[in-house]
């Protein structure tokens, strides 16, 4: 199936799940009618032509699906002969040959609240989201995330099971819950993007999907939220740092580190745009963690030359990401801000608190980021120690590579 | 990665009620995870007593023996592979294992493709 096929049918099915969940409720039945229209649509679109109103063919192919599915459940029930489940009168009600078109209507967001669930892991959040809003297969979900299919698609029932028992309905959360509830769906796109952007060896399209759709997700949040600052800020984010893919791996895979990237390769419009996002939202919304973060990523994105970088600027960003946000790995990246704006000796100052931090101080990160300081101070054999100790305790491979390349730049020097 | 050790006394040393315990108490914990969607694979190894040894020498000249590479007290006996939020969940499934009260259960991370530059 074509790529632009493939995304027409994606984008509707937040709509088309939405239309079924309100008409019916059983939102765990419903996305699993919405999965099986999507499949119908792919089979016979290509050949008979796309509808003229291809959400409305979604919906009623949907409706049908899920009315078989409702009568085996309650048949199935039945069987069981649980009372306390016992099937209620509604559902056999057949369905009514058109369900109201939501007009203008977008329940996107009601849908991303109800899949990021508090109820929920992250890991179910995110597998539930790519599904029921992102529209992708859990065939290639899994893939994703390197996981078997049968795995992830016990995780995704599991977490349909869960927002059930949890009782939660479709709708808005109340005015109260939204700014937190809000908070974990951000960090879930967040989190969706991250996995994405990775550097494996090769060309990893699966990784580079999960980027792309993070960005269209956040993109449809940002329709619906055009006054929002911290979605401008993560969509400015994500885009600021999707930028430097081309140029963050060598042709054997191999990470290269921001001060040796080749700068042309960075993608220049997705720059522009995420800079122009994250001015616009410091200059009118309130201030957040996402904007700050994409404000840094914009000082390097705007950065001719690595010696051209603006590290001062970058300093004052995170003195104020560390009073709105406090976390070892901000601290860890001021350190790094510090030293090179000031000197290796006050970044290093800076570590000594995260030593004794139970969250860091085992922590490959902290090791890395101290072996790149000694370098800088000079300390050759403090760095080399340093560096091979990082590479010890870091579980991804291409770091590993990356750490003990720099052990060894130092040994032949 | 969870790493189930085990020694030939320990084994021998349960009684059949025991043993039936630790199987069926396998079973649940696979069947928890396969329904929780974390477990990506899990095995039982046969005894060592199966073991045969591989290796290939510097003229490619490769020699087959029976039994461990290094003869240990303790050997492996079975594995789990999970997909964990993190290490304190793993250790916690460890736990749960009756085969760490007879000798151990090791909790590894698997190594990543993916990473971020420095």
């Amino acid at each position: 199936m074509n790529h632009d096929f493939e995304l027409l049918l994606r984008e509707q099915t937040p709509q088309v799940l939405s239309a079924l969940v309100r008409h019916y409720g059983h939102f765990d039945l419903a996305e699993e009618a919405v999965q099986e229209a999507l499949l119908a649509a792919s089979q016979q679109w290509p050949g008979e032509g796309v509808p003229d109103n291809p959400r409305g063919w979604l919906i009623r192919v949907g409706s049908r699906r899920l009315t078989d599915l409702l009568r085996s459940e309650s048949a199935r029930r039945r069987r069981e002969e649980n009372a306390a489940l016992t099937a209620s009168p509604e559902e056999f009600v057949a369905p009514s040959p058109e369900i109201d078109d939501p007009g203008g209507r977008d329940d996107t967001l009601t849908l991303l609240f109800l899949c990021c669930h508090p109820s929920l892991s992250p890991a179910s959040q995110i597998a539930l989201t790519l599904r029921a809003v992102g529209g992708l297969t859990t065939a290639q979900i899994a893939a994703g995330f390197l996981v078997p299919e049968a795995t992830m698609a016990q995780r995704i029932s599991r977490a349909k099971r869960s927002i059930k028992q949890a009782g939660s309905s479709f709708e808005m959360p109340p005015e109260a819950e939204r700014d937190a509830r809000m908070g974990a769906v951000l960090h879930v796109l967040y989190l969706i993007f991250n996995e994405g952007y990775t550097a494996s060896s090769g060309d990893d399209l699966h990784s580079a999907e999960l980027t792309t759709e993070a960005i269209r997700l956040v993109r449809g949040v940002r329709r619906l939220l055009p006054d929002d600052g911290e979605v401008a800020g993560l969509l400015a984010l994500m885009l600021l740092t999707d930028a430097r893919r081309p140029a963050r791996t060598a042709a054997d895979g191999s990470l290269i580190p921001l001060e040796e990237q080749d700068r042309l390769k960075w993608n220049r419009p997705a720059i522009v745009e995420g800079e122009h996002l994250v001015s616009d939202a410091l200059a009118r919304t309130q201030l957040g963690p996402y904007q700050v973060q994409a404000a840094i990523a914009a000082v390097h994105g705007t950065a001719e030359r690595a010696e051209d970088t603006d590290w001062r600027q970058i300093v004052a960003l995170y003195q104020v990401l560390e009073q709105i946000s406090d976390n070892p790995m901000v601290r860890l990246n001021h350190a790094v801000a510090v030293a090179m704006a000031v000197g290796p000796k006050e970044g290093l100052a800076l570590l000594e608190p995260l030593e004794s931090d139970g969250r860091m101080k085992d922590h490959h990160r902290l090791e890395a980021v101290k072996a790149h300081l000694l370098e800088m101070s000079g300390d050759l054999d403090g760095a080399r120690a340093s560096y091979l100790l990082a590479a010890r305790r870091t579980t991804s491979v291409p770091e590993r590579n990356y750490l003990q390349s720099r052990a060894e730049r130092i040994t032949t020097s | 990665m969870l790493l189930i050790y085990s020694n030939p006394e320990s084994w021998a040393g349960l009684s059949a009620e025991q043993r039936e315990d630790l199987s069926r108490s396998h079973q649940d914990l696979t069947r928890e995870l396969t329904e929780q969607g974390l477990l990506v694979s899990a095995a039982g190894l046969a005894d060592p007593i199966t073991t045969r040894t591989v290796s290939v020498d510097a003229d490619n000249t490769r020699s087959t023996t029976d039994g461990p590479y290094a003869e240990a007290k303790e050997h492996l006996a079975g594995f789990y592979l999970v997909e964990c939020e993190d290490i304190d969940q793993a250790i916690d499934y460890a736990a749960r294992m009756p085969d760490a009260k007879y000798v151990a259960v090791e909790v590894r991370p698997v190594m990543d493709a993916s990473g971020l530059e420095m």
